[in-house]
């Protein structure tokens, strides 16, 4: 009963905060992984507009590497919504000849995801993208505001944020330029599956634990698949696994669990010792790897 | 489990990160793989002790200066509360930052290095604490082990604090001292071998006994319309949907209640949170609400209680906290935001500057630099719906845009 408290004044929030993005913006866009961030995104914009529908589309920027089982719940709770959903595909960015496929033994289609999205964001004049980054996640995400200014070229200028005072949300902008707007800033990976299980989301299958073919790489899990490079001596074995955040199968460990209900997971999250990020291949590379990323218009 | 949102201020070098990082650490807070990076980078700069700094200085510039340089944001949890830290830097061109930071939250820890005692910043950190209304200011002494744990020290430095306080106009202001050592861990979550004189609690416990409820959203009740919701499905042919947040109190079903501007009266007739409707809306919650009668109302306008009026008015005098590398001068215009609603405002007069030493105010100003803070009055083009910052934390508060930039260019209190 007390931690509703806690998590009904989040979920006020971001409510709020979707309601001014509707209200500011001609064109936004709420961006759609099928991971649970974005899952808990979409409730919060259901409950933010009800009686009427989402009043904008949802975008997923795939892959061609996403976990099948993603897709297809993303297909199907669009359905359900009844909203919009537009794809953009990296593959297609790599057709266009707009960015090359990284090569060996770290190779992530997850760098590539930034030039189809700012692609799309022109392409359909977006002005707000909203995402399911939390600040909690990373140190460079604890100092994004509720609503980021980005420039003509997506980049993030960290050093000449504007200020962002009680609950007031400035979102004007100058044409051409764009908003990422992040209604669950202050959510905790923890709350994210509190909140999860209070209003019994559906989400993808690979969350809960199931036999996987993976090898062990620096300590961590990597699933065995075509599209995640593997050296000879890597040995393939099938272990129960589930994953904790689901980006690309080439940048997304799993752990090791037996949980295979909301509940269990909730358990695990509590009782765990490593950080959700902890799990991300792409954040290993450097200590400044998410802000470099930003700077360049990632998420 | 309540939440309780901390604004940290301290000078570039009195240990604020080594504090957080300390109290993430024995709450057991932080991960084993942020604990490795940390025991990793510490081991590679040759220190014998944990940096708990790396925790939270999270810009790659941050860490090559060693310094922090905009608002963080670091969340913790206990069995009793949840508590979410706005860590603002403490150099004096990062005015704007703090006042950023108080403005979303109801306590702050002041840090103060016990070898250097009460200095100019301290004054500055004092003094926002106080324009922002924070009610608890809890007062951390600080590298207590550099001063031999010192009892003499403590007080003397308390002495010079004291002094602020009696400066200060904010009487109902809790403010409590605690002598610590970030980075020995003494008195922030585990009581101080070294400084058993000192009977008061640790930070941790002071913070684990505060009441989280922000007084200055009591009162009044305002809700400001954000958004209107109207379906247009055959369902809901009719549903004209009030948008809101509600500030200051409750709203129930059959409440009489006025729209401003255009001072219609109504009666609340239903109350949805997504598709339950409900007889009471809580304050602080997201809701939506419909009317009795048919009323124009759209976004910006504010739904009352009839006998609770806020002030109506096109002129105010206000003190302004300026965030803008471009001056704020007399004649200049623009975009006012106040809440969800946007006016235009021009600068009639800037009345006088006000030191954040606590010296008193500087007349014959004609412009404002960034971080000054400054008495200032407004000629709007349309009149808003306020109360005094001093009366409505959130209904005294406007923020100022700059028309030809988009920047937040100023943060105002009303008087």
């Amino acid at each position: 009963m007390t931690e509703k408290l806690h998590i009904n004044a989040l979920e006020n929030e971001a409510i709020y905060i979707f309601r001014e993005v509707a209200a500011q913006f001609e064109k936004p866009v709420l961006l759609f992984s099928g991971g649970k961030d974005s899952i808990t995104l979409v409730r919060l914009a259901q409950k933010a507009f009800f009686p009427a529908k989402i009043p904008f589309p949802l975008m997923h920027i795939d892959t061609g590497h996403n976990f099948p089982e993603t897709i297809e719940f993303r297909d199907r709770l669009v359905e359900e919504l009844g909203v919009e959903l537009i794809v953009r595909n990296v593959q297609d960015s790599i057709d266009q000849g707009k960015v090359k496929e990284e090569s060996g033994r770290y190779s992530s289609r997850n760098m590539l995801q930034t030039t189809t999205l700012l692609d799309a964001i022109e392409e359909f004049k977006f002005d707000a993208c909203i995402g399911g980054a939390r600040r909690d996640e990373e140190k460079a995400r604890a100092k994004e505001r509720i609503f980021s200014v980005r420039d003509d070229f997506g980049q993030w200028d960290e050093k000449n944020q504007r200020p962002e005072l009680f609950d007031m949300l400035n979102g004007q902008i100058e044409l051409g330029q764009n908003v990422r707007v992040f209604p669950i800033s202050n959510w905790t990976e923890l709350d994210v599956w509190t909140y999860i299980e209070r209003e019994n989301l559906e989400i993808p299958s690979i969350y809960f634990a199931h036999k996987r073919e993976t090898f062990l790489r620096d300590g961590l899990i990597w699933t065995a698949s075509e599209h995640v490079y593997r050296d000879e001596d890597e040995e393939v074995e099938e272990r129960w696994v589930r994953f904790r955040t689901v980006g690309d199968m080439s940048c997304t460990a799993a752990v090791d669990s037996y949980a295979t209900t909301i509940s269990q997971v909730v358990a695990e999250i509590r009782d765990s010792s490593i950080s959700e990020r902890g799990a991300r291949i792409d954040d290993k590379r450097s200590e400044a790897a998410m802000e470099k990323r930003k700077q360049q218009g990632y998420f | 489990m309540e939440v309780l949102k901390i604004a940290t201020a301290g000078s570039v070098d009195d240990g604020k990160s080594t504090l957080i990082g300390r109290l993430l650490y024995d709450t057991k807070s932080l991960t084993s793989d942020k604990l490795e990076a940390i025991e990793r980078s510490s081991k590679q700069k040759g220190y014998d002790y944990l940096d708990f700094s790396l925790a939270t200085d999270g810009l790659v510039a941050e860490r090559e200066q060693g310094i922090t340089i905009d608002v963080a944001h670091i969340y913790f949890s206990t069995a009793t509360k949840s508590y979410i830290i706005a860590d603002t830097p403490g150099h004096v061109e990062y005015t704007r930052n703090m006042v950023t930071g108080a403005s979303t939250s109801q306590a702050a820890i002041i840090l103060i290095d016990a070898r250097h005692g009460v200095i100019e910043q301290t004054y500055r950190h004092f003094f926002i604490n106080n324009l922002l209304r924070i009610k608890d200011v809890i007062v951390a002494i600080n590298k207590m082990d550099l001063v031999d744990f010192s009892e003499d020290r403590y007080n003397e430095i308390k002495a010079d604090f004291q002094k602020l306080v009696d400066k200060s106009d904010y009487e109902d202001q809790n403010i409590t001292f605690i002598p610590v050592s970030a980075l020995k861990g003494d008195n922030v979550v585990t009581k101080s071998n070294a400084m058993q004189w000192f009977k008061g609690q640790t930070l941790l416990e002071h913070l684990e006994k505060l009441d989280t409820i922000d007084i200055y959203n009591r009162g009044r009740v305002r809700f400001p319309v954000q958004y209107v919701i109207r379906p247009k499905t055959e369902e809901y042919h009719d549903f004209r949907g009030y948008a809101g947040k509600v500030y200051g109190g409750e709203i129930k079903v059959g409440d009489e209640v006025i729209v401003l501007p255009s001072e219609t009266k109504s009666r609340v007739k239903e109350i949805y949170f997504y598709d339950k409707r409900f007889e009471t809306a809580a304050r602080r919650s997201s809701c939506t609400i419909t009317l009795e009668d048919n009323v124009n109302v759209s976004r910006g306008d504010m739904i009352v209680k009839v006998d609770e009026l806020p002030k109506v008015q096109k002129q105010f005098t206000a003190t302004i906290s300026w965030m803008d590398v471009k001056n704020l001068t007399a004649g200049s215009k623009y975009v006012l935001q106040h809440g969800v609603n946007k006016v235009l405002a021009k600068v009639s007069t800037i009345n006088h500057k006000i030191e954040t030493d606590f010296s008193g105010i500087k007349s014959d100003i004609t412009s404002l630099g960034m971080n000054d803070i400054a008495s200032v009055s407004f000629q709007l083009n349309k009149p808003i719906f306020f109360d005094s910052f001093k009366e409505h934390r959130t209904n005294g508060a406007f923020i100022l845009i700059d028309p030809q930039t988009n920047n937040t260019a100023g943060a105002g209190f009303i008087e």
